[in-house]
Formats: C-alpha cells, structure tokens, sequence
C-alpha cells in the first residue's frame, strides 16, 4: 500500500482515492445496464404481445392496440444517415481549414463560433427550422421538376416539413461535434508527417490526405460522434419531421423518429399495453445506438489494426 | 492533502443538511400535488395563484404533464388530485384504489382552423365534410361536399394538407369524440383516444405547434383550442350543429352546449356533449374534470379541496373568459355542489 501513495499508508487516501475513482467508474457501467434492464422490464407486456414483429411491422394504433416500430426506426435512421451524409463533408471542411489552412488571426474566432452551434439549445434550431428552413424547403420542393418527382426519392406533395427539414438541422447540429473533434484530431498528428511528406515533394492538398489518413481512426469516431448525436435528437426533429408513421423513401414526405414519438406520446399514454409499447421504442431506441457505437468501435478497431500491421515500414523514417 | 478533502466534506455535508432543512423549518402552508391535463394549466394556474392569495395556508401545485399521465399518479396515489380532458374508462376506474369522483371545472372548444389564399369568407364545415377531410377521403378544397356547405366561395384547386397533434392530447380526444358521432367510418377506423392512428396529414407538437403549421402551410387546415386561434388570429370556420346550423364557437356556444347536457347528466359527470342538440349549440365542446377520491386518506387536504372546488366553480368561474374558456352553466354548478358534499372530508 504504502508504495502508492506519496505519503503512505499511515494517511487514509491512498487507499480511498483508489476506492472512490474505482466506484464512479464502476457506477456509470452500472446505470446503463441499469437503464437497459428497467427498458426491458417496463416493455415485457409488449416484448410479449408482439415479439419480433413489433420491429417489422408498420401499424401505431393507439386505439386499437396495434403497435410496430418500424416506421419509427426507418425514420431515425434514415434521417440520422442523410445528415451524417449532409454534414460530414462540411464538418471535415471546417477541420481541415481550421488546422491546416487558415491564417492564425482567423482561428480562433471561427472555432469559437463552430462551437457555439452546439450551444444551442435544440428547441432554438426547431424554431428556426420552422420559421426558415420549412418555407426554403418548401419553395425549393415546389420548384423541383416533374421528372424528379416522379421518382420515389422526390415524391409527395411540397409540404416543406417532412424528412429532408429534419436532416438539414441535424446536418447543422452535427457540425460543431463532428468538425472540433476533427480539428482536434488533426492537430494531434505529429508534425513531423506533415514535415515529412512535404520534404517528400507532397503539395499541401496531400499533406492533408496524409494527414487526414493517419488520424483515421479518430475522424470516424468524430464522425459517430455526431452520429449519435443525430439519433437521439428529439425536439429539433419532431417540430421539423412532420410526424407521420409512414416509412417512405421520399425526402419530401412527413415521416417519424423514435425519440420523437416517445416524447409526443408518453405523457398522454394511459393504457398498460401502450406504454409498454413506448418504452419498447425506447428499448429499441438504446439497442440500436449501442449497435451503431460497436460497429463504430469496429470499424475504429479493424482501421487501427491495418494500421499497425503495416506500421513497420513508415514509422522508421519518420520516428527519429 | 487529506486534510482539505476532509474539510471539503464538511463543508458539503453541512450545505446538504442546510438544504434538506431549510424548507421544512418555514414551511407553514400544506401543499396540496396535483397533475394532469395540459389543456385547462392556464386558468388552474390562475384559480391556485388566485386561491392562494384567498388562503395563504394552502398552496395548490399542479403539474400538466397531461391527463394520462395525471390519470397514472392518480391511481398511484402520487398525487392528491388529477386532472384529464377525457372522462376516465370503466377499466381505469376500476384499476384506482378507491371509488374516484370527476368534477366539471370549465368547458374548452376546438375549432378547425386553416389556411387559405385568395378565400376571405369564413368557412362553414359539416361533420361528415371534416371527417372526410381527415381521413384523407377529400384532398382537394375544390371538392364539391366542400362546395355545398360553402355557397357562394370559390375555391382554389390546390390540396388539402391535413395538420393534426402528434402529441397525445385532450383536444384530439374532443375533436375525434365529435368525429366519430357524425362519421361511422371514423367510428370504426379510427376511433376516439388521445391519440389515433391518423389516416391522414402531418402532425405538429401542442397547439402552438399544429396553429404555427396552419399558419406557415398554405392550403392547410387543423384543429386547435378556441383561445390559441383567437390568439393567433388564424381563420376558424363554423361547424354544424346536431339542429343543422351553422354555429361559429364563442362562450355563449360552448356554454349552450353544457347547458344542453345538464337536463340529462349522468351523476357520475362522465359525459360526453359534443354534437349536443339545441339552438345555438356549438357541437365540438367538452368539460374538462378534476379528479377526486371519495373516501381520501388525508382528511386535512381533502377538506382543502372541497373548498377549493366550491370556491372554483362559483368565483372561480369569473376568470374562464378572458383565458377562453367557457364558464360552466348554473345547472351543472348546482349537480357539483350536492356531489362535493359526497367526498369523505371528516
């Protein structure tokens, strides 16, 4: 014992400061199976009722007790998707002039203001969403020609709420998480690769490929970062997504999330059969953020590994 | 080291002792819980400020977090009271631990807003028109039914975009009530709940939510609480009546219509009075109820709500107005008095 701490074992701390570090690591595993397990345990009445089909199936049917998730699921993970596909050029964009390009006197002003978009609160981007973005989503679905609309992408009528809203203001919420941690990332890689490929002959754009391909691992979690951020949202996206549970591949058509029905319908849920039904969404809700964390975590793991399997070759040159 | 981590724990468990007995010392006034309906908070809040001021030894804490979930606590026994828009069920009556009373307090509208370019004549909508309208059977406002109802407006080709609560709400509740008495169809597709599986439309969060989507939508129609159109001044039409007139909603109409339905209420309050008979009867109305149980545990509280509840029906009832809500009838006042004395106070 009294080789840990600087002072010993006659002082109480070395060994309470082990113990009390030990039991908050210990408390947060504890509150998520903790949370999973009440999940599970308030949803049996569904689980049972509707089994595996409750994932398959399309009917949310409060009056006649028919509940199916899958509306909910496809609208979450469609709209997650689509801004993560919105945002992640811009974010990288914002990274990558932010470490590398921009003159010093701009900086720090521009990180200031990217971070202060995650400052604000999600009820603020819903308004602005409603009050902005849904008329320029509605001229722009309006002035979209007859041929694109026929296609299942573009279909529906312009109503300007609808899935495309509710990904743009994800798409803006994600930036701020997705962009600092990129910038962070890129600012970690050790100069000297930069250095290095310079010294090489490589022009700035490859530099920054350089760069950009050394910090991989730590640009996907930025990326999921936002990611995870997108698929809890609740208040942005039910103002914005027209709340329909209809799953439908247009962008211009109303459609639905599982955070945002469970924050619609909770409070007025009176039957046993009804919220069980919500905290399943809410159960699916969880298993499906930790799916996509632990293939994020996999795909982070088999890049890093690449990594180190051919790690011998470059490091040598570079190290010293 | 150590010795400022000690002294950093005294100091955070005298604070915690500070703060768990500061209340308790000055706390005087009995607090009396209550939760549910979201659609009557504004003028609750009003009556237990009010009341307060009255009685400075109660203090009357409402929460809205909506009648389900008022109706949930309730049964509980987490609160003294609850409240809800929509009578509670025989199966919920029996789930509670004692026999459970509904009081009348106010009476609420809904009325079908929209909008529409180019159509300044109020709009005038018969129930089988709405209901059709809402289940996405007329989607365009050049629909002949609609005409029919509408002599003399012209109306453009564009569609109908339906908005409806996403959120579950007495005022869907109200509004599918009246539905389903002048449609059979949605009767059987749809039916009468707090929330329904819409056949048609979007859905916008609260009133404000659904009142800002008519608002920004053109060619839009939905349904909000009478006050949150007259506050956001959009376009309401009138609906017909059970006696075939149409009627636009005011005070005097929602109260025409409890007063129809005081000659015939059940002595439970339980009552439905949308599509009332009568002259002048505005048909998509409805109470909203306090909750109480009959044979309460705490005495003490229990005889602060009766109080309260003779107060709120009779005074009380001044402040329905200008919150639009509308006062209940002399009748129904007089049904309330006999059955506050039933409540187990002594």
């Amino acid at each position: 014992m009294s080789a840990r701490g600087p002072r010993g074992a006659s002082s109480g701390g070395g060994r309470l400061f082990p113990l009390l570090t030990g039991l908050v690591a210990v408390l947060v595993p504890c509150l998520v199976a903790g949370i999973a397990a009440t999940l599970w345990w308030e949803s049996l009445l569904s689980i049972r009722e509707f089994g595996l089909h409750f994932w398959r199936t399309s009917v949310w049917d409060p009056v006649a007790g028919q509940f199916g998730a899958f509306p909910f699921i496809w609208g979450t993970l469609y709209s997650s998707f689509l801004a993560l596909l919105l945002s992640t050029p811009i974010a990288l964009g914002i990274a990558i002039f932010l470490s590398d390009l921009s003159p010093h006197r701009l900086r720090q002003p521009l990180i200031f203001l990217t971070e202060l978009l995650a400052a604000i609160p999600s009820i603020v981007y819903g308004l602005w969403g409603i009050f902005v973005l849904v008329p320029l989503v509605r001229s722009l679905e309006s002035a979209t020609p007859a041929w694109l609309r026929g296609t299942p992408f573009f279909a529906g009528p312009p109503l300007g709420v609808g899935l495309l809203a509710a990904s743009l203001v994800l798409a803006v919420m994600m930036i701020p998480y997705t962009a600092s941690v990129a910038r962070e990332i890129l600012k970690a890689v050790p100069s000297t690769q930069r250095e290095g490929a310079y010294a090489l002959g490589a022009t700035r754009w490859e530099a920054i490929r350089m760069a950009l391909f050394y910090g991989r691992t730590g640009i996907i979690g930025a990326i999921m970062l936002g990611l995870g951020r997108a698929l809890g949202e609740t208040m942005a996206v039910t103002m914005l997504i027209g709340n329909n549970p209809k799953a439908s591949l247009s962008l211009f058509a109303p459609q639905y999330t599982m955070a945002a029905v469970i924050a619609n319908e909770f409070t007025e849920a009176a039957d046993e059969l009804y919220l069980n039904a919500l905290v399943e969404i809410g159960l699916v809700l969880f298993l499906i953020t930790v799916l996509i964390n632990a293939l994020s975590r996999l795909l982070i793991w088999r890049v890093g590994s690449e990594r180190r399997a051919r790690a011998p070759r470059p490091v040598p040159a570079t190290a010293g | 080291m150590l010795t400022t981590l000690r002294s950093v724990l005294v100091v955070l468990a005298a604070a915690a002792v500070a703060v768990f007995l500061a209340p308790a010392a000055s706390a005087e006034p009995v607090q009396v819980d209550g939760a549910g309906a979201t659609f009557p908070y504004p003028i609750y809040s009003k009556w237990f400020s009010e009341y307060n001021k009255l009685h400075p030894d109660v203090r009357i804490n409402y929460q809205s977090i909506g009648s389900g979930g008022g109706i949930r606590q309730l049964t509980n026994q987490t609160v003294f009271f609850g409240a809800t828009d929509g009578p509670m069920t025989a199966e919920q009556l029996q789930a509670a631990p004692g026999r459970v009373l509904h009081f009348p307090t106010v009476l609420g509208a809904v009325v079908p807003v929209y909008n529409l370019e180019g159509v300044d004549a109020e709009l005038k909508f018969s129930g089988p028109v709405l209901a059709d309208i809402f289940l996405g059977k007329i989607t365009k406002w050049n629909d002949p039914a609609l005409a029919k109802d509408n002599p003399g407006v012209t109306f453009p080709a564009g569609e109908i975009t339906v908005v409806h609560r996403a959120d579950g709400s007495g005022t869907s509740y109200i509004f599918c009530d009246y539905l389903s008495k002048v449609s059979p169809e949605w009767k059987t597709k749809v039916g009468v709940a707090t929330s329904v599986n819409w056949p048609a439309g979007i859905g916008g969060k609260g009133n404000e939510g659904v009142a800002g989507l008519v608002k920004q939508s053109p060619g839009s129609i939905g349904y909000v609480e009478l006050i949150y159109a007259l506050q956001n001044k959009i376009a309401y039409g009138s609906v017909r009546s059970f006696d075939g007139e149409f009627v636009r909603a005011s005070i005097d109409s929602v109260s025409a219509a409890a007063a129809a339905a005081a000659k015939q209420m059940p002595p439970d309050f339980r009552v439905s009075i949308t599509n009332a008979p009568g002259p002048n009867v505005y048909p998509i109305a409805s109470f909203t109820w306090l909750l109480l149980y009959e044979k309460p545990r705490d005495k003490q509280r229990s005889r602060m709500m009766v109080d309260f509840m003779n107060w709120a029906i009779h005074d009380g009832q001044k402040f329905a107005g200008e919150l639009g809500y509308a006062p209940l009838p002399g009748a129904v006042v007089t049904l309330e008095e006999a059955a506050l004395k039933k409540i187990k106070a002594e």
